[in-house]
């Protein structure tokens, strides 16, 4: 008689071979040997928090930005975008693989600026993607399928999550270099020049281009000019991931410089953006993938082997969210309306950011928090450690990642009170 | 000194150049028969009304936001969607051993399919696991799977060029000689580009052989309910293998029968033979999307999850669907009249036989030159045409076109 296929049962009930008999057999079937897979670490927050029934639960884990009542927030220019497009009725044609051409044109344009040099020319190729994550997969299989030269990509310790294991199934090596100070809590400047100093010529190296994810952790402008140099000297393929243009500062332009300023300096960046965060447009997934070239020739070369690229994964990109950001970037009220709400957004945040740390200084914390409101964007290393935030999780129900980081945009004026005493609770 | 210095070129996706090419041509007669995607008896794109209903439904619910849907995708669609292709009362769905992912449309839909399957399918690298596609097939499936690293992509024979319908004895013998527990991908019905589908008996012969030999199912389901009029018909042969036990993939797109192309609104329905498997299957799918597009566009399943889920609307939808079918008919059966009366050399029962989208003239190369440079009728150098092209107002010259095509041009 066929005994089960898997010894891994059989270990578990130990020698009891009577009770094998009425035990369930694992079903002879192709997927036997499928390992469950492990639960993402971020969506397992989530997950987590949804069980939990304390009235006082918090979850700081996702990044999606919340308004102060705690709600998802739809932007009133999205929803008159949306109007708009209803109202032109039209078809349901396939895009383009590269995706819908004024799309793809106003997403660059907000990256370089209008008169960017880069545009005027046409060496660039912008093409339409699947949000951030799209749009890195794209330049990860771009990447691995040109850039011969070399093999490694590096990242800055830490990174987000996800990029490991796109870059990696694409075929690359992952390597790292300094970033965070665990000490400061800060950007450990030192350490990065002197790890980048050090990376083989002509491997690629991400820069998080504002709102670094997960640390909040950003260079200072004169810092950006040094690693700019050096970067250069190294003469290492830089990829910028900006998932945050506008989110990060409140201004579109501060946010997107230090892109600009490498592109300036003759770096022929490649370049991932999302609109998830700073329209508020997260399952639409609107996002562009730009690569900078040396001329317009070649600008079409590389786009041709995008699309070839492109079209065995998803064949062409959804239409719905890049209609409704190509609306706004294209229409003057519209697009004046979304630079004050995002604005909106990236000033609530820092606002919870300054409450927290005078929360924190009312409980009668002497820790040092400075670097709450030093860092920016969405996300904020708080530097807490893995037993602190299990001890948040177990006994206050506030739910963040086991590396201390938390969602800002999860914080309200009615929470961060509590959030400091628990804080404070775990950290004296 | 440019990093992509060395890029070359790559030669332009065929269908999508033949489109850019009509869209070019400046003749008044010119007619384009390449891509599939449906149009009316005017030549226009066709929304369907259940669509523009949802839509308006959609924009005007504020209640709705733009968040993340779950990796997997949206749960509503995901289940509704796997119920359409295997119906309201399989039995597979009663045993909790279904699931889905939603995906970007059908091709994203073969994509984690096949990722899955390099990872996971017969131990743990696939990468030489023979995959079959049939000759021809849709152009994408090649790469599909290519990409997703399968090294040795294969054809099984289909087409009989000669006969002009299936070559069954082909198909059986190599499905008997591919090695065991090779992956067989499977058109469920109006094969692209030939239109050509086995019928229920053949699908029967075409089940026992791959169960006999452990050959992986993987349907792409891109016509449901388009190519008979009739969800349930066109669905038989999926059904047919889930009944004989088969653990497979059907890669559904919804870009036709709802006509929602550029929303990319696919599901890849997972059968097997028992709820854990299924999990770990769904679990190891989800790490596969999370790496490639994190999670999917939220506007197209939830439009499509609102029919699926209202009767009334599920009702309009099924009427709007065989408006379509039906004008495909009407285009299939006058075509073939009109070139029986024009007395145009060979047999063309074929086009009424043919089902579907797609129609596999017969034409050659030569002849589908002639009909592209010289009368500006746009279709594939396979001589597949798009029946959707056609209209009553330019049936007479397609088909005048075809004659003077065949007996003009070897």
């Amino acid at each position: 008689m066929a005994l089960l296929k898997s010894t891994k049962i059989l270990n578990g009930v130990g020698a009891q071979a009577p009770v094998l008999a009425v035990l369930q057999l694992r079903a002879s079937s192709w997927w036997t040997e499928v390992q469950m897979g492990p639960p993402d670490p971020i969506l397992g927050v989530t997950e987590a928090f949804k069980r939990d029934t304390n009235p006082k639960k918090m979850n700081l884990g996702v990044g999606a930005y919340r308004d102060d009542q705690g709600k998802p927030f739809v932007l009133s220019c999205v929803r008159k975008a949306e109007a708009q497009i209803a109202a032109k009725k039209l078809d349901k044609e396939y895009l383009p693989i590269g995706g819908m051409a004024e799309f793809s044109k106003a997403c660059a344009q907000l990256a370089l600026g209008p008169d960017n040099e880069v545009l005027k020319s046409g060496r660039s190729i912008t093409v339409q993607t699947i949000s951030g994550t799209g749009s890195l997969r794209v330049g990860a299989n771009f990447v691995s399928r040109f850039h011969n030269v070399s093999r490694d990509v590096y990242l800055p310790k830490p990174s987000w999550g996800n990029h490991t294991p796109i870059f990696r199934d694409a075929g690359m090596q992952l390597m790292a270099y300094s970033y965070y100070d665990p000490k400061t809590c800060g950007f450990d400047f030192k350490g990065a020049l002197d790890d980048i100093s050090k990376i083989p010529e002509k491997s690629v190296i991400v820069l998080h281009a504002c709102a670094h994810n997960p640390t909040g952790v950003d260079p200072k402008p004169e810092q950006w000019k040094e690693m700019a140099a050096l970067i250069k000297k190294r003469n290492l393929l830089v990829f910028f991931d900006m998932a945050y243009q506008g989110f990060a500062s409140g201004d579109i332009d501060r946010d997107a410089w230090a892109v600009r300023y490498f592109i300036e300096q003759g770096h022929n960046v490649l370049l991932s953006q999302s609109f998830a965060k700073n329209m508020g447009l997260y399952g639409e997934r609107v996002g562009g993938f730009t690569v900078v070239c040396k001329d317009a020739e070649e600008a079409k070369r590389v786009e041709s082997q995008l699309k070839i690229l492109i079209r065995p994964i998803y064949s062409n990109p959804p239409m719905n969210g890049a209609r409704i950001a190509s609306t706004i970037l294209s229409t003057p009220e519209l697009y004046k309306e979304w630079l004050v709400e995002v604005k909106g957004m990236a000033d609530r945040i820092i606002k919870m950011r300054e409450m927290l740390v005078s929360n924190l200084k009312k409980e009668g914390s002497t820790q040092n928090w400075q670097h709450v409101t030093d860092q920016i964007g969405m996300f904020c290393f708080t530097g807490l450690k893995p037993e602190q935030v299990e001890r948040l999780i177990k006994e206050f129900s506030i739910y963040m990642t086991k590396d201390g980081r938390i969602s800002v945009a999860g914080v309200t004026s009615a929470n961060v009170g509590y959030l400091a005493h628990a804080i404070h609770a775990v950290t004296k | 000194m440019s990093i992509f210095g060395e890029v070359p070129q790559a030669a332009p996706v065929a269908v999508f150049k033949l489109t850019a090419d009509f869209r070019e041509d400046q003749n008044p007669s010119k007619v384009n028969l390449g891509v599939g995607a449906y149009r009316t008896d005017e030549c226009q794109p066709w929304v369907l009304p259940v669509v523009r209903k949802v839509e308006k439904m959609i924009a005007d619910d504020h209640s709705l936001n733009h968040e993340y849907l779950p990796i997997l995708g949206l749960p509503e669609f995901r289940s509704s969607a796997s119920k359409i292709a295997l119906g309201e009362d399989s039995p597979a769905i009663k045993d909790n051993r279904v699931g889905a992912v939603q995906c970007l449309g059908g091709t994203g839909a073969l994509k984690i399919g096949a990722e899955f399957l390099r990872r996971w399918y017969n131990g743990t690298d696939n990468t030489k696991t023979p995959v079959y596609v049939s000759a021809p097939t849709w152009e994408n499936h090649n790469a599909v799977f290519s990409n997703a690293g399968f090294e040795d992509i294969r054809p099984y024979k289909y087409w009989d060029a000669g006969k002009r319908g299936l070559d069954l004895e082909g198909f059986l013998g190599d499905l008997e000689s591919a090695p065991d527990h090779s992956i067989f991908v499977l058109h469920a019905c109006a094969h692209n580009p030939t239109g050509t589908d086995p019928t229920q008996d053949q699908w029967k012969k075409i089940a026992d052989v791959m169960k006999r030999k452990s050959l992986f199912a993987f349907f792409d389901s891109a016509y449901q309910g388009f190519a008979s009029g009739n969800l349930d018909k066109d669905a038989w042969a999926v059904r047919y293998f889930v009944s004989q036990g088969f653990e497979l993939f059907c890669a559904q797109s919804f870009s036709k029968n709802f006509g929602l192309y550029n929303e990319r609104v696919g599901n890849l329905t997972v059968v097997a033979k028992d709820q854990d498997n299924l999990n770990r299957v769904l679990s190891q799918m989800e790490k596969i999307a999370r790496i490639t597009w994190s999670n999917p566009p939220s506007q197209g399943a939830r439009l499509v999850a609102i029919v699926l889920n209202t009767p009334e609307l599920f009702a309009e939808w099924k009427d709007n669907v065989k408006t379509m079918a039906d004008r495909v008919l009407l285009m299939r059966a006058q075509l073939k009249e009109k070139l029986k009366a024009l007395g145009t050399p060979g047999t063309w029962e074929h086009i009424t036989e043919q089902i579907g989208m797609f129609s596999f003239t017969g034409l050659n190369p030569k002849q589908v030159e002639y009909m592209v440079k010289e009368k500006h009728i746009y279709l594939m150098a396979s001589g597949r045409i798009n029946m959707c092209g056609l209209t009553t107002k330019n049936i007479d010259y397609v088909a005048e076109s075809i004659h003077e095509a065949v007996t003009t041009v070897q």
